[in-house]
């Protein structure tokens, strides 16, 4: 039984720690919120936001706001228990070693 | 991965939660000018008000305003309200572009209507007690619901804002129990704590 137990692979990227963070607080975000807050390219968020979506960590609703397309992500349940167990498990690691 | 990384994790989560939740950029120092307006405002109330009325100690009193004094009166509280309002938005603006923060986001539009939820309340509620022409109540129901709105918006902003409102609460009510004092309990509350709350967050977070 390791200390490593509960840190998920999943989560093992800063901008997937990002993404993860900004959704454990708001109900939801899109697309272009989480690119400016986290600073990144389309393209790098986008193969971020599916990764956490194979692991059903996020879900995706897309909608129209008036003719524009606008995809939004919000947590599950199951990536906000896995976070939580992330987060505590670093603390733990870092308590630790002090 | 050591230790030192997990720990950048840790509050760079902080820093993200924080970021999309919060508008961090509300400027302290549009607070200590909106109280110093106030003041003024509540100065210039005063040599209306009390130019034909003594202070009494005898606790509610009458007050004799025409016409005229009344419309000066409801002018100087907007041009309190207007140039306060101005300012805020102009120096959190500058901050939130100097911070490299977007003004308008999403955690700006939640904290400006969680903030006018309870404060138009309060402000339909004293217009129609005006109308009713119950004057009494009009300066502590001010304090009391901008109180209110401070309380509620703070979920969305600096933390200090919670503390600012529930002493503007406590005013507003002490305002309530010594009725007829309501023009000092004001410049006591948007005045004074205005320009006290407003440094605390200038020291603490504009000149970051």
């Amino acid at each position: 039984m390791s200390l490593l137990t509960n840190i998920n692979k999943a989560f093992d990227h800063r901008i997937r720690l990002g993404i993860m963070s900004i959704l454990m607080v708001n109900e939801y975000a899109d697309f272009n919120t989480l690119k400016e807050l986290l600073d990144v390219t389309d393209g790098n968020l986008a193969s971020h936001l599916k990764a956490l979506e194979k692991e059903d960590f996020i879900s995706i609703e897309k909608q129209f706001i008036g003719r524009k397309p606008n995809t939004r992500y919000s947590a599950t349940k199951i990536g906000k228990k896995a976070f939580k167990d992330h987060i505590n498990a670093l603390e733990r690691i870092i308590n630790k070693q002090k | 991965m050591k230790s030192k990384d997990y720990l950048q994790d840790l509050s760079e989560i902080k820093h993200l939660m924080n970021k999309s939740s919060r508008f961090m950029s509300l400027s302290g120092l549009s607070g200590i000018l909106a109280g110093i307006y106030a003041l003024i405002g509540a100065y210039l109330g005063y040599t209306i008000i009390y130019r034909d009325n003594v202070i009494s100690n005898d606790g509610y009193r009458t007050l004799i305003l025409d016409g005229k004094d009344i419309i000066n009166i409801v002018l100087i509280a907007f041009a309190v309200v207007t140039l306060s309002i101005i300012t805020g938005v102009f120096l959190s603006w500058q901050k939130a572009k100097t911070q490299n923060e977007s003004f308008w986001n999403s955690a700006s539009k939640r904290l400006l209507i969680n903030f006018l939820i309870p404060l138009a309340t309060g402000g339909f509620f004293i217009l129609f007690l005006i109308e009713k022409e119950i004057y009494a109540f009009v300066a502590p129901l001010t304090l009391v619901f901008y109180g209110l709105a401070l309380v509620n918006a703070s979920k969305y902003t600096l933390g200090y804002i919670r503390y600012f409102g529930i002493t503007m609460i406590l005013i507003g009510l002490a305002s309530v129990w010594f009725l007829g004092y309501g023009l000092f309990f004001w410049a006591l509350g948007f005045g004074v704590c205005h320009i006290i709350y407003g440094a605390l967050m200038h020291f603490k977070y504009d000149r970051k």
